[in-house]
This record gives structure tokens, sequence and C-alpha cells, in this order.
């Protein structure tokens, strides 16, 4: 089947973009970064410059790709990054309009890669705990219940691909710095540093030039790894609480 | 000139050996520690760990990762868990018996004193995980809950959902993150090594290129630590990230440093398997699925019926009926070459292709839905969004597929390689899974390099050189960075027509087909007599469009590739001088009656490690002799 592929190419964070258009046969078992693999392979033996694009893993746990597809996150599958959506998902004769994305806290490096640095500077901020390595006590001496267990798992699961900004109307890392915050602040090795750590990454993620959240629930609707947006209101109050009653 | 393989084991009995050794390491005066510079290159679980933990020792550390965060490394991929001898479960396990399931399943090709101390840090590793907030699976009960892999008869395995080495990577990237916080680590992302620096034999920098500028740089230091990884994507197509390549340890070859067994690469026996040849990579289905799933074939020849519609008593349970005692779970080289020979004879499921059944409706109906959907619920997820079709519906079709690489850079007991200075760890290295790798281990070996072996261990050496080199200037690396700006130019310069990929996808043919799961000397030597073709093709019809001062893609990918088509010769060499199966290394001429690897202890018990000569000579192969004083070795039997 044909598929009509509308990029975005911009070449450093300065230059003007410009959509570019390329008309690819592809296979419905291909995956859609194999379909630009394809675009980019003819472009390469033609001596034209490739569509940069980040990637790695392609099984949908690094984190390292995604764009918006005809203007959603990760395009149109529901729980999934760009690298496990499929060709299936199109039919003949389709248009996908492929853009960067967009957020003024992730500035354009090139084509589809940005930056998103920020991300790490919000984690250096005080997502973590302070044990140094050999100062642990025999794991099973904290016990720690399934079920928040559990919940701190799913928190945790988030594999920081930008997905929750980009969709965000208002670009905010809410869904981002809550789910490290509710992962860390919800396991009692995390207690100690839970009011300090919630102040500073919130304080972080300001900085950087996110957002606020103003509860659309976009970003919960396009992460590829369902966390839930209860974590914002976690985050919510324990911020609250920490301003309250101090660290 | 030969290598020196010293391999620094203590001598005495090996319970003790471990920390009596510690005691005798030098140590760097604490005012000290901060006056030493330690270069880490990879930030994945045991670059992140080591830069960590070097830090909060209070070196000083630069940290080097070519992602744009060291949280995208591919430890992140790594699914079941990982292995440490606590007995939470009461089943009998210890130390011992994790050190001797290491050892047999790696078919005596490891050295027994570094399996052992990898076994006995495997307990502290869970400990500091949990502490760091690491969300192990756990019990009702709240203590950690246990699943079993590969090659053991004990639960010795821990674990987060099918994600383990997800949230112990993200644990390791934040205990980075707290270091880069304390500006005690200096990271550089999107930074990518292209050369060693050796100054009088001993290694002293790094040359990189920034991935977004193209600028080249120096890096000096007192000493470098490579975390960089495997080769698995010699073959193309692998388990392995797109990015994941040999370049750091290849340099580090051509610069002195020896490479151990670089034959010995695993094929884990369930990844989806191949569907077209527009395929970029191959994706695995972790290992613990056989926990619960049992692998299966028609009986009859090129059956095709829908799985449903082949009734019970045609179906033939291949690895429970060769292999009563482990069953589905037997080592992942056994488990491989088992799914091959059904295929071979044409039993496979994949019409026009390869592959058998592995099939969890025996556990639905045992556990219930919510159980089974509990424990693999995201693999099962995973495998619909490749396939189309759900495992809770239709038995799941896999083929063994590259996964993991055992052979790289030689190291002592130290992690040292043998340049003075440069250390290896975690898959970049050679030393512990001798020739075969069992399930959940590469995160323990990750994480007991990086957390607890060679932050001692890195010591000893610093504590014999001058604190603070930063000469850069020095002739070592003008010459460094000229041969680097060379090579990126040569391979801007070729302007021909085929696409960098092209290539790799050729090379990969021809590794999977020569070197791949099977092996024969006549086919190792038609594989090596193709690969100065696929070289000169290479060179003379390359096309790498742009420059080298900007964000260039391809021009990374181009520089990756033709350090593997050199490292493939190097690999089908070792492949044939290894006259013997052993582990993920099987050679047809050798094996016993009934299909089992055939090895060869009295003239292949060594680590074969390869020393670089020069560009038109050939590479020279060394030998470290293997000591089983525990372990005895005997033919290995899962049946």
């Amino acid at each position: 089947m044909n598929i009509n592929v509308k990029v975005w190419r911009q070449n450093g964070r300065d230059a003007k973009g410009a959509f570019e258009s390329h008309t690819i046969s592809v296979v419905p078992e291909m995956s859609f970064l194999e379909m630009l693999d394809m675009v980019n392979e003819k472009l390469e033996s033609e001596g034209k410059d490739p569509i940069a694009f980040e990637h790695d893993c392609r099984e949908g746990i690094c984190g390292s790709c995604g764009a918006m597809v005809n203007g959603e996150a990760h395009g149109p599958s529901d729980r999934t990054t760009l690298c496990q959506l499929h060709m299936r998902s199109y039919k003949d004769g389709d248009t996908v309009t492929i853009e960067p994305w967009r957020a003024e806290a992730f500035p354009v490096i090139k084509d589809l890669v940005v930056d998103r640095s920020s991300f790490d500077r919000i984690i250096q901020a005080g997502g973590f705990i302070s044990v140094r390595t050999g100062a642990a006590q025999d794991a099973n001496q904290t016990p720690i219940g399934k079920i928040i267990a559990d919940a701190a798992f799913d928190a945790a699961t988030c594999i920081g691909c930008g997905a929750c900004v980009a969709a965000c109307p208002n670009a905010s890392a809410s869904l981002f710095t809550s789910a490290k915050l509710f992962h860390l602040n919800s396991v009692p090795q995390g207690e100690v540093e839970r009011a300090t750590r919630t102040v500073a990454m919130t304080k972080q993620m300001d900085e950087e030039g996110f957002g606020y959240c103003t509860n659309h629930g976009e970003c919960e609707a396009s992460c590829p790894k369902g966390i839930s947006i209860s974590h914002i209101a976690a985050m919510n109050r324990d911020l609250l609480r920490a301003t309250f009653f101090g660290k | 000139m030969t290598l020196n393989l010293d391999s620094k084991v203590p001598d005495g009995d090996i319970e003790t050996a471990w920390s009596r050794y510690r005691q005798k390491i030098k140590l760097v005066n604490p005012a000290n520690k901060r006056k030493y510079h330690v270069i880490v290159v990879g930030t994945g679980l045991a670059g992140a760990s080591a830069s960590a933990t070097m830090s909060e020792l209070g070196y000083k550390v630069s940290a080097f990762s070519f992602h744009d965060s060291p949280r995208r490394a591919h430890s992140i991929a790594a699914q079941g868990g990982i292995n440490a001898a606590k007995n939470y479960q009461n089943d009998g396990d210890s130390i011992y018996r994790l050190f001797y399931d290491t050892v047999k399943g790696g078919d005596f090709r490891a050295r027994e004193e570094n399996v052992y101390r990898l076994a006995q840090v495997s307990v502290d590793i869970i400990d500091h995980c949990a502490a760091q907030g690491v969300p192990f699976a756990r019990e009702y009960g709240g203590l950690l809950a246990n699943r079993s892999f590969g090659g053991a008869l004990v639960s010795r395995t821990f674990y987060a959902r099918g994600q383990t080495g997800q949230q112990l990577l993200l644990g390791a990237y934040q205990a980075l993150a707290k270091e880069i916080a304390r500006k005690n680590v200096t990271m550089y992302t999107r930074e990518e090594m292209l050369d060693l620096v050796v100054i009088d034999g001993q290694a002293k920098g790094i040359i990189t290129r920034n991935l977004v500028t193209g600028k080249v740089t120096r890096h000096a230091a007192d000493a470098v630590v490579l975390a960089t990884g495997g080769y698995g994507n010699v073959f193309y197509l692998s388990t392995n990230a797109r990015a994941s390549n040999v370049t750091a340890s290849w340099r580090a070859y051509k610069r002195g440093a020896g490479f151990a067994n670089p034959c010995f690469t695993q094929i884990h026996p369930t990844c989806i398997p191949v569907m077209g040849d527009h395929q970029s990579k191959l994706t695995l289905m972790s290992e613990s699925l056989r926990n619960d799933g049992r692998v299966w074939v028609p009986k009859k020849k090129d059956d095709f019926r829908p799985a449903s519609q082949i009734p019970e008593d045609e179906r033939d349970y291949y690895l429970e009926r060769i292999y009563p005692t482990f069953g589905n779970l037997v080592p992942r080289d056994v488990a491989s070459r088992a799914a091959k020979n059904m295929c071979d004879q044409g039993h496979t499921v994949v019409q026009g292709g390869q592959g058998v059944y592995l099939d969890f409706s025996a556990a639905i109906k045992r556990l219930g839905h919510d159980v089974v959907d509990d424990r693999y619920g995201n693999l099962f997820e995973m495998y619909e969004r490749i396939t189309g079709d759900s495992p809770f519906k239709t038995p799941m079709k896999i083929y063994p597929a590259v996964h993991y690489t055992m052979g790289g850079l030689w190291v002592d007991y130290n992690l040292q390689t043998t340049i003075p200075g440069l250390y290896a760890i975690g898959e970049c290295n050679f030393s512990d899974h001798g020739a075969n790798r069992l399930g959940a281990s590469a995160l323990m070996q990750g994480l007991a390099d990086g957390y607890f072996v060679l932050p001692y261990t890195i010591g000893d050496y610093l504590a014999t050189q001058k604190a603070g080199f930063s000469d850069t200037t020095h002739a070592a690396f003008d010459e460094a960075e000229d041969s680097t700006n060379k090579r990126t130019q040569a391979l801007l310069n070729v302007k021909g027509k085929r696409a960098p990929n092209s290539f790799h996808r050729e090379l990969g043919k021809l590794t999977w087909e020569y070197c791949g799961m099977a092996r024969t000397k006549e086919g190792l030597e038609e594989g090596l007599s193709k690969l100065p073709a696929l070289k000169e093709a290479f060179w003379n019809d390359l096309s790498v469009p742009g420059t080298g001062g900007a964000l260039n893609q391809a021009l990374e990918r181009a520089g990756r590739i033709a350090d593997f088509i050199e490292f493939a010769e190097v690999k089908m060499k070792d492949a044939l001088t290894r006259e013997e199966s052993c582990g993920g290394h099987f050679r047809e001429e050798h094996q016993h009656p009934d299909g089992e690897a055939k090895r060869d202890d009295e003239n292949f018990s060594h680590g074969a490690v390869w020393e670089y000569t020069g560009e038109n000579s050939e590479p020279v192969r060394n030998q470290e002799p293997l000591g089983f004083r525990y372990v005895k070795p005997s033919t290995r039997s899962y049946k």
C-alpha cells in the first residue's frame, strides 16, 4: 500500500522549518519507524539529507522515539509508542503528517529531534533517594504492602518520552514530574526526603519553562504507559503539605 | 608482542578470596580522591552505577553517553529479572549454588573466582536497589517475590513485572542524577567516544564527537572505564537497541586491549520471529514466560492448521520430552538449538518461515486469566501490538534471536583490560558468563561490576598514579584526534550510491548464515572469504550525505557499521579456531550422538584473547588457561 508522508524538516533550533512530502510503498507488518527507515535509505542513496528522528530500543521502553502523527502524540493507537505503531493501522492512500514534539522546554534540534534534557534536570533536582552504595540493610527488613508496591511501580513505568508535554495545551510536565514523585514518595524508603523532593522537583519544572496543569487530561490520554493523572493531584497535595508544614 | 594475561585471581579458598583481596587493595586517601579523574563511557546499568558509586567515594567522574539521556541505555529493555542468592524462598539456594549454576550454565568457560565474587555480591545488589526505592514485585505480606529462570532449580530471580531492567536502570540513573546534582559527576550527553588515548602504555583519555555539533573533543583522565555494552548488532537483526555498537571496544582493541571470545554470542530462544525483509529489529519475549508457557510444535511436518485445531496427542512438547528434569526451563543455548532442530526437521509453525509455539492455555486454565495477566500482562500486550494476535487466545509464535554477547574485552580480576588504566564493565567485558549466560544474570553482572567491584578495584591502580593527569596537548592526543577526523572524512568522501543500512543488513545476513546458531569449518571459511568484498563495497559505494560538523545520523551509523565489518572478521576467526562446541558456540562437527554440544576441555579450556597487530597483519590468538578447582567440568545435562 502507498502512504503519503508529510514530515517536518527543520535544520536547527532557530532555522525556519517546513513540511516535506514523500510517497512510500509499505506492507502492513512494517512498523512506523521502519517506514521512516525506508524513506531515509532512499534519501541517503540519492545523497540527500535523511530525516533526523530519535529511536533506539524499538520495543516501547527506552522513550527515545516520539512524534506527533496527524496531531496525536505517538500516533493513533492507545498506550503505544511510535516504534510500536504498525502500518496495519493505516490504509492505502492515507496521509501521515509527522511533526516534532512542540514545547518551549523542548527546543527542536533537527527535524523530529528535540532537546528533552529539561526532564533530566527535573530528576537531578530531587528525583532520587539519597542512599550510598553499600549502606543498605537487608531488603526484607522493610516490607512494603503489595498494593503500595504495585502503585509505586505503575508510576515508575514512565519512559520519559515527553508525549505528555507535547499533548498538553499548556506544555505542562506535571504528569512526568508527578509520576516520579509518586513513585518515590509512596515507598517507605523515600519518606525522609518527601517534602524537599516535592518542592525541589516542582520548582525545577517551573524554571524549565513548562506550563501549568489545568486538568485537560491530554497527558494521560497520550501516555504510552497509561500513567494516571491522579498522580498530579497527589503531587499538588504533597506540595501543599510541604508548603504549610515545612520540610 | 604478546598480551599480559595475568588474571590476578587471589590464591586460597574461593569463599574468602574477595574479602581477602579487598583487604590487600591499595587505598587512596579520602582527601586525595577528588584529585583523581575517571572517565566512564556508557551510562547503562554498569556505567551509571559505577559513575555514581565512584563519585560517592569522592573521585571526580566524567560520564559519557551517546544518548540524549542516560535513561535511554538498552539496559532499560531487560525484562525478566535479576538473580541473587538470597534464599528468601527457603528452597535451598546459596551463594555456592548460584556460583555453580553460573559456571555450569556457562559451559565451563568462565573464570571461577570472578563468578564466585559475582554470586557473593548479588545479595548486596538487591539490598541496595530496594533501598533506592526500586519497586520490585512483592508478596501480599510485603516481602520480595521471586520467580524461576532457566538453568536453575531454585527461585532466585527478583523482578519488577516484565520491566526489571527499566526499574534497575532508573535506580542507577537516579543515583547518577544525585551525583550530577552534587556537581561531582560531569555528564556529557550526545557525545560519542571515537578513540582511546594511550600514553606510555596507559589509558589516559578519550576522543569524542558531539552528535549535535559534530565537535571533536579531547578528554584526559587518570583512568578510563568502558561500559559500552555488547556487539550483538553485528548480526543486524538482534534484540539489541538500534544504536548498540562495538565501536568503543573496537577502538580499545586497536589501541592494544585484548578482545576475548568474540565468537560467544547468546541466541535467546523466545523472540518474535522474523516477518519480512523490512524488519529493523527483533523483539524479545522474556524468558520468565517459560515459567508458565509450554513450548511445542506439531508432531506432523508442515502442519499449518491453527493451533486450536491441533489435538493434544498431535503436539510435541519437545523440551519436556527431551529434558524432563528442567523441561521448559533449560538454559537458553539448549532451548534455542532445540527450536532450530525442530524447525530444520520441518515442524515449524510459521508458514514460509521458522517458529515454534509458546502456549499459555494450560497456565490460564490452572491459574486463571487474572493471575496470568498480572504476571505477564505487559509482555502479552507487547506481543499483540507487534503481531496483532493475543496470547490469551492463541499461542505465541517464537524463534531464537541474537540477544547478548558473552565475549568482550578481556579483563583481569580487577576488571582491568590488557591496557593499564583501561577498565571494562558490564556486557562490554568477557569475564563471568563463559560460553552462555543464564537468564537474569546480565542485570546482576552489570550492577555487581558497577556498584560493588570496580569502585574498589580501580583504587588499586589509581593509588599507583600521580593524580590529575590533564595534558591534552600530548602528542598521543594529536594523533588520536587526527585519526578520528580522518576517519570521519573518509566516510563522508566515499560519495557512493548505497545507504549505510544496506551494508549493515548484508553484513548481518552473512554473520547469521555463517556464524549464527550453528557453525561449520566450511561455512566460517566461506564467510571469511566474503568479508573483504563487503568491506571493499562499503568503502567504494557508501553514501553519507551532509557534513561532519552537524547532527548527521547517517554518519553515526556508517562509522559503527565500518567497525562491525572489521569486527566480524575477528569474530569468525575465533569461531573457526575454537574447534569444539560449548554454550552459545555450536560447531556442527563437534556434537554428541544426541546432538548436544561436545566440549574439548583438553584443548580449549581457555579464554581466547585476540590481539591487534596492525591494519594489514593477522591478529594473534592468545590464551588464558582456565582452572576449575570447585566445579569439575562435566558434560552439561539438563535431562
